[in-house]
Formats: structure tokens, sequence, C-alpha cells
């Protein structure tokens, strides 16, 4: 079997990582959100959910659609290595996605968030279950990040007070476009966590099943009049 | 006074984030908006005042002389112009000083334009940009932001007259109900008492943002604009605005001490009080009279306070009312139709003339669905400048 010893040759190393466990966010709105782990079968749900956003510039949505299309089509074609997807669903609908990436040992690399409800801090909520992944469950120590749009230093860099290691390790950049790179530590996590991460454990099973299936919102309040399949 | 001035036009775009908008255009958004719906654009040319309301174009934007750029950008020289700045209440200062304009008869019709762009910068740089209105060596100079002001003010009402921060939270589910159906809110969502304040997430959806205030007792940082035209109604200029116009009764400021350690009770806003007095006297009404108000709900401690200070409450009682539903649309006094300044938002600014359009609104019958107030005669507007020390109050009459 050529094709297969070459497509093996093709993919990244993988590491065994622990499962995110599934939780469940009451969010201001009322309406409960399932955060749990994606799996490859979501993928066609999750990139016809990022697909649209690839022609929005307010906000940076456009480069984050664009690069979280990619990173979730190389997560499921075997060309990323240890990454994991994370996603938010209000009655089965994706509210929002985040990726990110396991390295090595006691590091985490912060791939991208994208909100798709916004108003009610879903992309918060999702970032947080990142990196509760990263650190509680993947026993990581410190998760590197960078922002590419405003909203997203001020989500995460300003909010989570995050160290910016630039000077001290005029090195060490993110694998996403160099640009300088902010940590999260464990110290830092733990001193935040309490008020940036929630969710109820084990999720109803009832609740659990309407996110079984994930499903592509119809609307986007990022694009005005759009409607899926019009 | 004896001038019946009245409101002839009004303007305003949603609020929310406009950071990839020039300050002017966004002011001049509204001002176009409100001569449309006077009656058309072509009434620019018979304006003989523009006052323009801004807090902080200096700092947030880096511009200045923003009523020149204001009048070039909308074609309307040689017409006089200025800025007015009075913190968070800039912009009902600005109509205030259009209704002494035309009350002296210098002027006939006056445009009122306020806006302000805070969402350029980071909220921790809005709030301390913000916070440059506090008296500089006693408050500011030690660290005092307006957000850690409202949660000591809290703390303190809370302590003595037995509110919980479940109250505080009843507030703002009321508020985001009315924003939600407001066109130009910022916060178009409406919220439950379960997810902000009883529920197993609630700590983190509703965090501290200076303890006891959480988010959700907190106004977010808005951009945005909103205008109005006023009018001598007795003046032949009036005949060319084909709306009736919505009067002006009662308008009306007072200040309190620029330092807040100077007031004999920190919990007593005696500018409120004085104001809303003064304002009743000229309108010749009372609390009683009043249909609807829109209180400057910065945090929403400032709602239940000035529901006070205005007469609709006891002091100490005004949490009461909202807990038996007093302050919804429906009824005894509405507060904060519009979503107030904790749904709507508030862009500092422009907050004080966007208050006066939801009255013209309301008291004209066309705001909508499910948030009109049923046959409004009276509209009452607080504006707070600084924390309480130079505030506007303005009724508006439905003749």
């Amino acid at each position: 079997m050529a094709i297969d010893a070459l497509e093996a040759k093709l993919r990244p190393p993988a590491d065994e990582l622990a499962p995110y466990p599934s939780k469940l966010i009451t969010l201001a709105s009322g309406e409960q959100m399932v955060v749990r782990e994606a799996r490859l079968a979501d993928a066609g749900a999750l990139l016809g959910t990022v697909y649209p956003l690839l022609g929005v510039p307010k906000d940076y949505y456009d480069i984050v659609a664009a690069r979280m299309y990619s990173e979730i089509l190389g997560w499921f074609r075997y060309r990323v290595a240890n990454e994991f997807v994370i996603v938010g669903a209000i009655d089965g609908v994706i509210a929002g996605i985040v990726t990110s990436r396991h390295v090595k040992a006691g590091l985490g690399m912060s791939l991208h968030t994208l909100t798709i409800k916004r108003g009610l801090r879903v992309g918060a909520q999702l970032f947080a279950a990142k990196m509760e992944h990263h650190i509680d469950y993947l026993g990581e120590n410190e998760v590197h990040i960078v922002a590419e749009s405003p909203i997203g230093f001020k989500r995460w860099m300003i909010e989570y007070e995050l160290e910016d290691r630039s000077a001290m390790y005029p090195d060490l950049r993110h694998e996403l476009g160099g640009v300088p790179t902010f940590t999260l530590t464990r110290k830092l996590w733990e001193a935040v966590k309490p008020v940036k991460c929630t969710g109820v454990r084990p999720v109803p099973a009832e609740l659990l099943k309407t996110a079984d299936k994930l499903i592509m919102p119809d609307e986007y309040v990022q694009l005005p009049g759009w409607k899926r399949g019009a | 006074m004896s001038a019946r001035i009245g409101i002839v036009g009004i303007g305003h775009c949603r609020f929310g984030n406009s950071s990839e908008y020039d300050l002017v255009d966004v002011i001049a958004y509204s001002a176009n908006d409100a001569f449309r719906d006077a009656g058309g654009l072509h009434l620019r040319k018979e304006v003989d005042q523009v006052l323009v309301g801004n807090m902080a174009a200096g700092m947030f934007n880096h511009q200045t002389s923003v009523a020149s750029a204001l009048i070039s950008r909308m074609d309307m020289e040689p017409c006089p112009a200025e800025l007015v700045e009075n913190g968070p209440a800039s912009g009902a200062s600005a109509i205030r000083l259009g209704y002494m304009a035309i009350a002296s008869g210098m002027a006939d019709v006056v445009l009122v334009a306020a806006g302000e762009v805070m969402r350029v910068v980071s909220g921790w740089e809005a709030t301390n940009i913000v916070a440059t209105m506090a008296h500089t060596e006693a408050e500011y100079n030690m660290g005092l932001t307006l957000p850690g002001f409202a949660g000591m003010f809290t703390r303190l009402y809370m302590e003595k007259y037995g509110m919980t921060e479940r109250d505080l939270a009843l507030v703002a589910v009321k508020d985001h109900d009315n924003g939600a159906k407001n066109i130009y809110s910022h916060v178009q969502l409406p919220v439950t008492i379960e997810a902000i304040a009883d529920g197993e997430n609630a700590n983190v959806v509703n965090n501290y943002v200076a303890e006891p205030l959480r988010m959700y007792s907190t106004c977010p940082i808005s951009d945005g604009s909103a205008a109005v035209i006023l009018v001598n109604m007795d003046s032949p200029k009036a005949k060319l605005f084909p709306k009736k116009p919505i009067r002006i009764a009662g308008i009306a400021s007072a200040t309190d001490t620029h330092c807040v350690h100077n007031r004999k009770d920190p919990l007593v806003l005696d500018a409120v009080r004085i104001s809303a007095e003064k304002a009743y006297k000229m309108a010749g009404v009372g609390p009683k009279d009043i249909s609807l108000a829109e209180l400057h709900d910065a945090f929403v401690i400032f709602e239940l306070l000035n529901s006070e200070e205005v007469g609709f409450f006891e002091r100490g009682k005004s949490f009461l009312g909202v807990r038996n539903r007093e302050t919804e649309i429906g009824g005894r006094i509405p507060i904060n139709t519009s979503g107030g300044l904790k749904a709507k938002g508030h862009p500092v600014g422009a907050t004080g003339v966007s208050q006066v359009v939801e009255l013209v609104r309301q008291l004209r019958g066309e705001a909508e669905e499910g948030r009109q107030v049923k046959d409004p005669k009276y509209g009452m507007a607080v504006n707070f400048g600084g924390f309480g020390n130079n505030v506007v109050t303005t009724i508006l009459a439905k003749d």
C-alpha cells in the first residue's frame, strides 16, 4: 500500500491527548451553550460555519476565518500536529469555535478564537475553555498566545494580564506570523480561572445530545442580510 | 422663561462600535438624520447656531475643533458653531445652551449634535480617560476610576438600605429587556435573572468589575451620536418644519462639589435633586406628572439614586420599586425605556442628546412595538456629569 506509506510520511507525529470533558454554560441571555471537543466528523459543519466569514474585514473576521479554515482543514486531513478544536453550540447551532495545538510536554500554542454569536461573551468563554484544556487537562505549564485583532488583544492580553515574553525571549515567536508572543502561565491561569472559566459538568444527557450533530448558523450578525442557501 | 421652544427633528445612529469611522462623520450621520426627520436636508441653511456635545475627542481621537469640522462636513458655513464640554453631561448641556440661545433671541433654529468615539482605545484606557473628570489631586491621582467610585457608592447604599446584588441585576434585566427592542441600542440582547444572578455560572457570566458592581451593573463602552433640532415655536421659521414640536417644558442644571469627599452624605445627589426641582418648577409639573424618564445609569446604582432624587421614590426605597416592577414599561413610572446607558450604551458626549431623542420618540408615539409607553404626556431626562457634580434635567411635553 504505497499510498498509505506516503500518507504516513506526510502526517505529523501525533501524541495521545487527554480528552476535553464537555461542559454546559448558561449565558447571560439564559441560553445554554454546550462546550465540547469537536470530532473529525464535525469538520464539515465547522468549515461551513467559518466559510462565510472569509469576506468580513470588520474586526479582522476575514483573517481569523481564513486561518481557522485552514487549521480545521489541516486537523481534518492530518496536516497539523496535535491540534484540537473546541466548539460552543446553542441548541446544536454553532455559536463559536476555538482552535489550539499541543506543542510538547508543558507547552501549548493557542491558534484562533472565532465568535459567531456576539454580545454574550461566547468567545471569552470558549477561549477560557481552550486554556482550561491546555493547562488543566493536557497538563501544560505555558500557552503561547497572539492576537490579530484589537478585540482579541483587549480580551486576552489585557483581561488575562498575559506576560509579554517578547523582550525576555527575543527569539520566541508564535508560529502565527511571528508577531510578539504573550504567554499564559499556570500561575496566571490559577489567578484568573475563578473569574474567567465556568461551566457545569457533567452536561445533562438531553442537552449534550443537542450538540451531537452540529448545525451551521443560518444567519450571522457579521453579515447583515446574508442567509444560508439563499 | 416665556419662549416656547420645541424639538422638530431627531437623529440617532445605532450605538456600538464605530471605531472604524471618523468622529465627525459619526456625528454628521445623526445630524443629517435629524434634518431628514425634520423635513429635509435643505433645512440646514435655516440653522442659526450649531452646538456640538463631546467630552474627550482630544484624548480619544486626537482631534479638537470638532464643531468647526462638523460645519464643514455638513456644508453649513457660515453658521456659528461651538463645542460644549461638560463631561458625560455634554449632550444635555448643549441642549440647554441651545435653549438659552433661542430664549435670548439670538437664534430661532439650533442644531444640537453630540457624539463620542471611544472604542478606538482599550477598555482600560477608556476608563482612564473618563476618570480624568474626577478631582485630580483627591481622586484621580489616588487611582479612583468611575467604576471604582460607583462600586464604593453601591456598597454604601447596600449597607445603608439593605439592597442586594440581585436587586442591581433586576435593574439590568429590565434595561436589557427594553434595549433589546430599541433599534439604536448597543446591546440588543435580553438577559435573565437566573443567568446573571441566580445560576451556577453567574459569577463568571456576570463577573465583578468593581465589587459589588458586576459587568451587568455597568454600561458598555460605546461609540455613537445623536442630534436634535430646536426651534422657537413662535418664530416664522417654525412654519418651515412640518412636524409638530415636542416642547421643552423645563430644562435646568445644578452643580455639586467636584470632590465627592466634600459632600455631607455621598449618597445624596444634591445636583440631581436641585436641577430636577428647577426643571419641575419651570415646567409647572411634579414627579407624579411624569410619564416616563431616562435617568443616567452609567452604573445601575445611579438609576436607583436618580429616581429617588427626582421624587419618584422615597430615599432608600427605589430598589423596592424595581422589585415590584414599577419601573418597567406598563409600570407606575417607566424608567430607561430606551435600555438606558446600561443597554443602549454610553458614548459619553452623546448620551444627554440620546436621552432626549428617546423622550421625543416616546412622546410622538414612535417607539418600537413593546417599548412604547401608553399615551405619555411628560418625559424627563437626567444627564449626569462627573460623579453627580454637574447635572442637567430636561422635561419635555407633548402639547
